[in-house]
């Protein structure tokens, strides 16, 4: 059951550091062939390059507040995701502070029966200069049953 | 690339076809990306879990889908993308990604123009598999 005295919490800051090959690596793997991902010496992060924070993060004990919600992640899944750049995307080269907080914890009624569980994480992410340059926001469900359970 | 014409509402996206989909396409993401998470690539942990085969990693083809589109209207005008997970891809599965911009519009206090776009990413049986939504900035508009 989801823990709503987690709202709040805030993890230790951590840094990712935005790698040229890391950058290619990541457009590579979602296929995609754009130049300016492939052969830019500075390019600018595909929208969804934040994911790699998990690299990152694992380096700094504390750094994400996610178990203190306590979703059971047997019945966990990712249900939403978004990124917000304030400005154009973040290049290769540039270094990253992050920091993640549990912004809400919340319960609803399926619509299959049984009550789901929703936690909301987000991470700001700021440059050397401290300016927030980009946000990700991640909502997580606790389903009633293990997914796998369900029809498909 | 992107041309003028595709700046305005109603414009779309040229679908791609992603597949049929393998395990290597998930152990690549997974590496690229840092979820590690079993389920995606261990057939024993899949099947002990419920689950017929390995299911793709959800940021894999939701990934794909917002890079389609950013390699369309310029990936460095990116500024929000949100995605929504609606149905599970499985190995063997062929996406098609497409995209329309929805809506045009200039941010009064700054000039810039942008551009909204709705995105999905189908299964070969039609199924919605995610659903996604983007912003991109053009700069500020000039009068010509």
């Amino acid at each position: 059951m989801v823990d709503r005295a987690s709202i709040g919490a805030k993890g230790e800051p951590f840094e990712l550091v935005i790698e040229r090959g890391k950058v290619r690596e990541m457009a590579r793997a979602v296929a995609c062939t754009h130049p300016s991902y492939l052969r830019e010496e500075r390019p600018p992060i595909p929208p969804t390059f934040l994911t790699t924070m998990f690299f990152w993060e694992h380096e700094v004990p504390g750094s994400n507040p996610w178990d203190k919600v306590k979703l059971d992640q047997q019945r966990g899944m990712h249900a939403e995701q978004e990124y917000i750049f304030h400005g154009p995307p973040p290049r290769a080269g540039t270094r990253l502070t992050c920091q993640s907080r549990i912004e809400d914890v919340y319960e609803k009624e399926g619509r299959r029966g049984g009550t789901l569980g929703f936690a909301v994480m987000v991470t700001e992410f700021r440059d050397e200069s401290g300016k927030l340059v980009a946000e990700a926001r991640m909502t997580g469900v606790e389903t009633a049953r293990p997914p796998a359970k369900e029809e498909r | 690339m992107m041309r003028s014409e595709d700046r305005k509402a109603g414009a779309l996206l040229e679908p791609k076809t992603l597949g049929p989909l393998t395990r290597t396409d998930f152990v690549r993401y997974q590496g690229a990306s840092g979820d590690m998470n079993p389920i995606h690539h261990d057939e024993t942990v899949a099947r002990g879990a419920g689950y017929e085969a390995p299911l793709a990693v959800g940021m894999f083809h939701a990934g794909a889908l917002a890079a389609h589109a950013a390699g369309w209207l310029g990936p460095e005008n990116v500024r929000s993308t949100r995605i929504r997970w609606k149905a599970q891809v499985w190995p063997g599965d062929v996406l098609t990604l497409t995209g329309e911009v929805t809506r045009t519009y200039v941010v009064a206090e700054s000039g810039e123009e942008r551009a909204d776009v709705k995105l999905a990413c189908a299964r070969q049986t039609g199924e919605i598999a995610v659903e996604g939504w983007m912003t991109f900035a053009f700069g500020v508009a000039t009068s010509s």
